[in-house]
């Protein structure tokens, strides 16, 4: 086991200012075991008194060799890997990863299979929204929202164990479909979710949005604007929070988004507050779209009928001789891709989670790459928290929402 | 190809004498090293690729010229369109220049590159590993690096590997 | 003062005193808030409403090791969190134990490769391994419980063998 090395100024010298090499600023080592860094982030910080002049976040702590793992199956097998990258979005990371198989082998989607995975991609949504709002809530003090938000998380964890059997690993989103139809309970337990739902969201909002102990400690604090949004790769609520308008639900449509109805919450404000509004609206959009797709879902089958990617159904396997060897061979050495790349996007929490995608004409990935918001929107942090408190930058970390396993893969 | 990708891949065709090939509507641009940079800022500047989507390499080893493809996947708003420039490099070696004064985000994605698959980018600010210890030896994302696979213990060879463990004294 | 009165009203208890020492360090264990990856997340949902792992002693997490007398390793380990990992688990005070929660902590759960350990046992000694991939938080709650048999069953013979 390597040792911890203890932090010396000389190795981050072209990353402090000039005063830190004199002593007069201290450095100080915040993380990786901190509650409020949202796992194990580790950020060092060169502070004067209570001012953050510089902040070298150190990432890699969770880094977990996904994308090499992820070569070494093949492609129905890789994806189980996709749940465990950002695990509060489980549902979008199967998603943006079956649509980059999709489009490499070119599969077709039947109707009811896309309207199921946006219901269930929008409750994903929903949840990790709930997530980061019970957790920043924590973070700034507000200890009863945690317990709020987990009461309705767990609503909707609740409906994905009905339609996959798992709480939160779902591998739910299949190469051509879903893993199979939802039982009959789940249009009711959605429902009850919608019926009770926004009332929720009132309860948060009289707890937290005009609450001046809240509101003091967010506005104008860890202003982002627009251009260095940009140009850092920042995408998601934290880019719409800085007057940005692009969605990729809007933008580029997937899986019929197309056919709903839904506003892009944007603010111009690109501060901590503005970041906490667009989200608490996206929780308000997502349902409305949650609602109309489940009032649209239409029946049919739920996976393509092309049998080189998609398992037949078991019934089939007893009288013909095809379904078995379609049966044995996607099971036992998958499906070929072609040898070419594509790069397929999506909207998730945190916003776009991408996935590049090269197969080499064989069953097994040649490349996967895949593109996580939460990197890209860390990223940001050293320029935007430079003169605050260190306690804003507990707020200003919170409003960015990061998750780890998304940073370091 | 999509009508408005038309004009900006025959800007670059002339400007640089690159290639593109073309999948599932898609275009992939194969531009040299060393022109990576201008290449990055016209398209920025002139066609409003304000975003560097993803910043990644292709190993495909035991290939060795080019042993790598740094691949540079942008999206403008503006326009809504995406575009890949692909850099063919060398596997001995293998340098790019780095792209951070045209994008931010290039730093952090840069630093990856190094540190998964060890390819240097010239002139980046930060040039240490990102992810991987520091004394981590190898990158690991190339082919030729392992997967450092365990054998994994079951009932029958559990007593066999068990003696091998390195478990961890108090 | 009150405690004479108390103890008139319920009569007076015999115990041995290594029972009542272990009962009450399983009524008041304070478990390490040390979040790692996905089972994190279903640990928080533990001590949330719907569980309330509070009803067994538990309501207080301790973001610091030094005040802290259970690690529940939630999530897998990398290499380059291991050292970390040790150093915590040095700086806990005497007695501690350890819960490696999910798949990934107990045994590198689907991640066989280069970047994480194969068993968080590799780093720390481990009382309880909780299986699931994540866990739920009952099982997590039964972990929790099965520590607390094993507490009750310690004697002050093994702690002065073990700190001698």
């Amino acid at each position: 086991m390597s040792q911890i090395e203890e932090v010396n100024v000389d190795q981050f010298k072209h990353l402090v200012s000039e005063r830190a090499l004199t002593g007069e600023t201290m450095l100080l080592n915040m993380g990786p075991q901190h509650p409020s860094t949202h796992g194990v982030l580790r950020l060092l910080l060169e502070l004067d008194g209570e001012i953050v002049v510089n902040c070298i976040p150190d990432i890699g702590f969770l880094h977990t060799g996904i994308e090499k793992n992820m070569e070494a199956k093949t492609y129905q097998k890789a994806e189980v890997m996709t749940d465990r990258l950002d695990y509060m979005n489980t549902m979008g990371n199967n998603l943006s990863y079956i649509m980059a198989v999709e489009k490499l082998v070119d599969l077709d989607v039947p109707p009811r299979a896309q309207a199921l995975r946006v219901i269930l991609v929008e409750l994903q949504r929903i949840a990790s929204h709930l997530v980061w709002l019970g957790t920043s809530g924590l973070d700034l003090g507000a200890m009863s929202m945690f317990l709020y938000c987990f009461r309705e998380r767990e609503q909707i964890l609740d409906i994905f164990e009905l339609v996959s059997g798992q709480r939160m690993m779902t591998t739910y989103i299949r190469p051509g479909g879903v893993w199979r139809d939802v039982p009959v309970e789940f249009e009711k337990a959605v429902r009850d979710f919608i019926k009770i739902f926004p009332k929720r969201i009132d309860e948060y909002e009289s707890l937290l949005t005009k609450n001046p102990l809240f509101v003091d400690r967010m506005v104008d604090i860890g202003y982002l604007s627009k251009e260095t949004a940009l140009s850092y790769g920042v995408t998601g609520p934290v880019l719409r929070a800085s007057g940005v308008n692009w969605d990729l639900r809007k933008a580029r449509p997937y899986m019929g988004y197309e056919q709903y109805d839904f506003n892009v919450p944007t603010r111009t404000e690109g501060d901590t507050y503005a970041r906490y509004v667009v989200r608490i609206d996206e929780l308000r959009e997502s349902l409305k779209i949650v609602e109309q797709a489940l009032n649209k879902l239409p029946m049919g089958l739920v996976h393509s009928q092309n049998r080189k990617f998609v398992p037949p159904p078991r019934s089939e396997i007893g009288t013909s001789m095809e379904a078995l060897i379609h049966h044995f061979k996607l099971w036992t050495e998958g499906f070929p891709a072609p040898k070419n790349s594509v790069y397929s996007a999506i909207e998730s929490p945190r916003g776009e989670l991408g996935m590049y995608l090269e197969g080499d004409g064989g069953p097994k990935p040649h490349r996967i790459h895949l593109r996580t918001p939460s990197f890209d929107n860390l990223g940001v942090i050293p320029e935007i928290v430079k003169g605050h408190l260190v306690a804003d930058l507990v707020a200003i970390l919170a409003s960015i929402d990061i998750v780890l396993g998304d940073i370091d893969r | 190809m999509d009508k408005r990708l038309e004009p900006i891949v025959k800007d670059i065709q002339e400007k640089f004498s690159a290639t593109f090939d073309e999948f599932r509507d898609e275009v992939h641009v194969m531009v040299a090293p060393e022109q990576i940079v201008d290449v990055l800022t016209l398209l920025r500047d002139e066609h409003k690729f304000e975003l560097l989507s993803a910043l990644t390499a292709s190993d495909y080893f035991p290939q060795v010229a080019p042993r790598f493809h740094v691949i540079y996947q942008l999206s403008s708003l503006e326009k809504n369109i995406t575009l890949q420039i692909r850099v063919p490099v060398n596997g001995s070696s293998p340098k790019v220049p780095t792209v951070t004064r045209v994008y931010k985000v290039a730093n952090w994605r840069e630093r990856e590159l190094f540190d998964m698959f060890g390819i240097e980018c010239e002139g980046h600010p930060d040039p240490r590993r990102i992810l991987m210890p520091e004394d981590t030896e190898g990158h690991p994302l190339r082919k030729d690096f392992p997967l450092g696979y365990e054998e994994p213990q079951f009932t029958f060879n559990f007593d066999e590997i068990d003696l091998r463990k390195p478990y961890a004294k108090e | 003062m009150g405690v004479e009165q108390k103890l008139g009203n319920m009569g007076v208890v015999t115990t041995s005193l290594e029972g009542m020492v272990n009962w009450s360090r399983t009524n008041a264990m304070w478990p390490m808030l040390f979040g790692l990856a996905c089972c994190a997340i279903e640990m928080m949902s533990a001590q949330a409403s719907d569980y309330d792992m509070s009803r067994f002693g538990m309501e207080l997490m301790r973001a610091s090791p030094r005040q802290s007398d259970l690690m529940i390793v939630a999530g897998r380990v990398s290499k380059k969190m291991g050292p970390v990992l040790r150093r915590l688990y040095d700086q806990m005070p005497e007695p501690k134990w350890v819960i490696a929660m999910g798949d990934c902590a107990s045994c590198g759960g689907v991640f066989n490769n280069y970047a994480i350990y194969q068993g968080v046992d590799e780093v720390v000694p481990v009382d309880v391994y909780v299986a699931g991939c994540p866990p739920r938080p009952e099982a997590l709650i039964h972990g929790v419980l099965t520590v607390y048999e094993k507490v009750k069953g310690e004697t002050f013979k093994q702690y002065a063998e073990k700190y001698k």
